[in-house]
């Protein structure tokens, strides 16, 4: 796919959503200070050092990590279905709702089933999937993607919510925030109590507990996890921490890197069906782990890491990239420095071979990573790779043609130093050389100095 | 003193900011160093590694690592070059081990000018003079590679007349880049204007940094919108008498 | 779900595990390996838990401050006795249900005429929950630092009474208050062994999803009070 220059225009002049994006990451940019500067989490740093340790062994054994998952799982009454792909998990889905006679089911907040076209699978097949997380009900109406990994429905106004209510529900038009959320509560009240099966994501899954853990703020993955009799939970295998001890240090990073709560409003630690003693919980747990090329990373022990991540957003948030282009000019559902790095890494180098281009290498996710992925290092890779495919391909030549004149010249030293001389002569031609035209027209052309330092030292050493 | 330093004043200063070198070299000598200049000099290698011109990339730093063999002060008035040099060359020579302890052994003699000036020379005030209000705007390779942030505003609170009145978004990357200014003009030309907005808010009427790549792509931004604020580099500032 | 690898049938387990053995250059039923030599044992060091030390008035001054920071109310009581008084007014023409904690029994909660108690039965519960103003619960712990809940799953305490209805009121002995998660996890290390659910409530349900604007009460309740009783 090739870069979606006009879309990327048209997010960028447009002031409103530029507004929208720039106050939105800036306030969750703000609030994350707030909370791991040194006075209020002075182990910060050695949080980090600890997570990205932690992952770094659990993803090196992870067949260790997901068979002893799966044994503690079965222990406590549930069951785990293995998916290569999204479509065995909705197939799965699709088969037990049929078995059941069931036509509905809830849903909480999970990319990893975005990532997989869940819903739009079930769809196809009239079972349906409400959304409850109030961000992704609105687009689930709007028929529209998340726009932020955390915050989904960063681009929408009130208005356009407003709308969206109006066309989908039937409401009357209704901008107050406070009266559109009490209308998704209703709505979706009444959805939690009828369905028959909840279909959630989870941030983590415990080997040694056979458990999954859920952190919300609205309460509807509670919900979605307590009120239907059945309970479905799909997760990457690249989830997975050895013990639930680990959260003392995932669960102090998480909350505090993605919105600067400390604690998220309600975190949830699900370990299988109700037991026998508890009156109410599902009866029923399946915990769905996906492949979806994820093993393809974990070949490569240079990119592995990029399976390390929480999915807190803090890259995305910090990204002044992200925050100029918005989140639907990424071609996948994962936006943002991750996704620049993991998209070419799970739908192969070729596709997209400007993505890891799409940035200036500020490193300002690299230095928010909780689990310290080395994102510009990983881009720096991908560059590395893109380059070695154009060049097998014999694509993109003026550029590497450029490139390889440019080393020539500069392991020549006299020869640079003579094109300095003529640097006056060139420079004035920069707007109108095709790829420079448009860097030109965004700001003035520098000139080149009437006598470059080497011409300057040479002259002065003559005269003294 | 005598100490000898060498001056490695990078590409873009050479051919497009040359009164960045001067004004080095004049700080360095007025402290008493002599600086030397190895004119086989040419580039670090930087545009092709951040392109992914790998192999290119190594051809140029090969020759940066012949012609600063001997140096035992390699003094340059960048963060992302001499972050190149540090952190990068590394990465480039991983598969030679010879190549690899040179670019090892060039390490701690290599010096971004500030730090330098703090670190080595251990001066704070280089009876430096510039009257106005001045911004600073921390490069992102110094900042976040090199862990460059107070250093250059203590030199900067020292030069007499000049007031340092920070900025909202010191830290957000100017836009530049390298070739990701060439690929995403309007991306990078949309964070030059945020950087310029927050420079605006300050009232200064010149902005400082270590990078002569920020610097041209700020004061680009700068004068395409018309506004009367320059660009310096922090040597200029501390060359002003 | 059953594929095709190199001619033989494998299930989509076997085809990951596989995968991801291959990746990793690991054979089936290895022991994990460990880069940094741990302490002897062969297994992975345990995470630094880090919990402050306090005499009892620390953690329940800090955890009203925390707790009414997130839009809480508390109110601190001598003993049991005094625990229904202060919610009398909360209850005034609202319906309530209460869980089948014994120490809410020893407040006098469940004797309450609004205060529907006594459930044993998922379905009633949830009707019962559904309808009712107020959902009434003891805790199995607190934490200070965050101001939260830690509510395990269990017959004493379900989970609809404090997600359904729109306000949720906590009455507990001022001694289950910890420290933090930390100290949570060091009492607790496997929460799985004890319950099917464990939920730390952390302020009321809230969201910003529509222009970052706060709204209290999403799908959990809205009004959340803490009632801390000094002596058991």
């Amino acid at each position: 796919m090739k870069v979606p220059e006009t879309e990327i225009q048209q997010a960028i002049n447009d002031p409103r959503l530029q507004l929208a994006i720039y106050t939105a990451t800036g306030r969750l940019i703000d609030h994350r200070a707030g909370v791991v500067s040194a006075e209020a989490l002075p182990d910060y740093q050695a949080l980090r050092d600890e997570a990205h340790a932690i992952k770094k062994h659990t993803i090196e054994n992870l067949d260790y990590y997901l068979e002893q998952l799966e044994s503690n799982v079965v222990a406590h009454g549930g069951k785990v279905v293995f998916c290569r792909t999204g479509e065995e998990a909705a197939d799965f889905v699709l088969n037990l709702a049929k078995e059941r006679d069931l036509h509905m089911l809830v849903k909480s907040k999970s990319m990893t089933s975005e990532e997989i076209h869940f819903n739009e699978r079930l769809e196809k097949h009239h079972l349906e999937a409400i959304e409850t997380d109030l961000g992704e009900y609105i687009l689930q109406l709007a028929h529209q993607r998340p726009y932020h990994i955390v915050a989904p429905a960063l681009h929408l106004t009130r208005y356009d919510v407003a709308d969206v209510f109006t066309k989908e529900l039937g409401v009357e038009n209704e901008v107050a925030i406070e009266k559109q959320t009490k209308l998704a509560r209703k709505v979706l009240r009444q959805k939690f109590l009828e369905a028959g099966i909840g279909v959630s994501g989870a941030n983590f899954l415990i080997a040694d507990s056979g458990a999954i853990v859920i952190v919300e703020n609205e309460g509807n993955a509670r919900l979605t996890t307590s009120t239907p009799k059945i309970h479905i939970a799909i997760a990457g295998i690249e989830k997975v921490i050895p013990r639930a001890q680990d959260l003392a240090v995932f669960l102090n990073l998480l909350g505090r890197s993605a919105t600067g709560q400390p604690l998220t409003v309600y975190t949830s630690f699900l370990s299988g069906p109700r037991r026998e003693s508890e009156i109410d919980g599902p009866d029923e747990f399946y915990l769905l782990l996906l492949d979806n090329g994820r093993t393809n990373l974990l070949a490569d022990p240079e990119k592995r890491q990029s399976l390390f991540c929480i999915r807190c957003g803090a890259c995305l948030n910090h990204c002044p990239v992200y925050r100029k282009i918005g989140g639907h000019n990424y071609p996948w559902v994962y936006s943002g420095p991750i996704g620049a790095i993991i998209t070419p890494q799970f739908h192969g180098i070729n596709q997209d071979t400007w993505l890891p281009f799409a940035s200036s290498l500020c490193g300002a996710c690299a230095e928010v990573c909780p689990v310290k992925i080395e994102i510009p290092k990983l881009l720096l890779k991908l560059r590395e790779e893109v380059t070695e495919v154009k060049r097998r391909q014999c694509s993109d030549g003026l550029e590497r043609f450029a490139f390889q004149l440019f080393a020539w010249v500069a392991t020549h030293p006299k020869i640079y130093r003579f094109l300095a001389n003529l640097g006056s002569i060139f420079f004035p031609l920069v707007p109108h050389i095709g790829p420079l035209k448009k860097w030109a027209s965004q700001r003035s052309v520098p000139e080149p100095a009437k006598q470059s330092f080497h011409a300057w030292w040479a002259s002065r050493k003559g005269s003294s | 003193m005598n100490t000898r330093v060498s001056l490695f004043v990078t590409c873009i200063v050479d051919q497009v900011f040359p009164q960045v070198g001067i004004a080095i070299t004049q700080v360095l000598e007025r402290l008493g160093y002599q600086v030397d200049f190895p004119s086989a000099q040419t580039c670090c290698g930087q545009p092709a590694f951040n392109s992914g011109y790998t192999d290119e990339a190594r051809s140029i730093a090969r020759h940066f690592l012949d012609v600063f063999r001997d140096s035992e002060h390699i003094i340059v008035p960048s963060g992302s070059c001499t972050s190149m040099i540090s952190h990068h060359f590394a990465d480039i020579f991983q598969h030679d081990p010879q190549l690899l302890a040179a670019a090892h052994a060039l390490e701690p003699r290599v010096w971004e000018f500030s730090r330098f000036l703090l670190e080595v020379a251990r001066v704070e005030d280089v009876g430096a003079r510039f009257d106005g209000v001045v911004t600073y705007h921390d490069s992102c390779h110094a900042l976040r590679e090199l862990r460059i942030k107070s250093g250059p505003r203590t030199l900067l609170t020292k030069v007499q007349g000049l007031t340092l009145a920070e900025m909202s978004a010191a830290e957000e990357c100017c836009g530049f880049g390298g070739t990701f200014s060439i690929k995403f003009p309007e991306v990078s030309g949309a964070m030059g204007r945020t950087k310029i907005e927050a420079i605006q808010k300050t009232g200064a009427s010149t902005v400082v940094s270590i990078d002569s790549s920020c610097l041209m792509q700020l004061q680009g931004v700068i004068d395409r919108a018309g506004l009367p604020i320059r660009t310096m580099h922090l040597a200029e500032v501390l060359a002003a008498q | 779900m059953v594929g095709v690898t190199e001619g033989f049938l494998v299930t989509a387990r076997e085809q990951i595990l596989g995968d991801i053995r291959r990746a990793l250059g690991r054979a089936a039923g290895q022991p994990p390996l460990f880069e940094v030599a741990p302490l002897g044992s062969g297994e992975l060091a345990a995470p630094s838990l880090r919990i402050p030390r306090s005499d009892g008035n620390l953690f329940v001054n800090l955890f009203v401050q925390k707790f009414e920071n997130l839009g809480g109310k508390s109110f601190r009581v001598r003993d049991t006795s005094a625990a229904v008084p202060v919610i009398a007014d909360l209850l005034v023409q609202k319906s309530a249900v209460a869980s089948n904690s014994p120490f809410l029994r020893k407040c006098g909660v469940t004797g309450l005429p609004q205060v529907h108690a006594g459930f044993s039965e998922r379905d009633e519960l949830k009707k019962a929950c559904s309808a009712a103003d107020i959902g009434i619960t003891s805790v199995d712990y607190a934490l200070a630092e965050t101001g939260s809940f830690v509510m395990l799953s269990s017959f004493n305490e379900a989970r609809l009474v404090s997600l359904l209805p729109p306000a949720h009121i906590a009455i507990f002995p001022r001694s289950l208050i910890l420290a933090n998660l930390d100290q949570l996890l060091s009492m607790l290390p496997r929460p799985a062994d004890q319950t099917s659910s464990m939920v730390l409530i952390t302020g009321p349900s809230r969201t910003a999803d529509i222009e970052q604007i706060l709204v209290r009460g999403v799908h959990g309740p809205g009004e959340i009070y803490a009632v801390i009783v000094d002596q058991d």
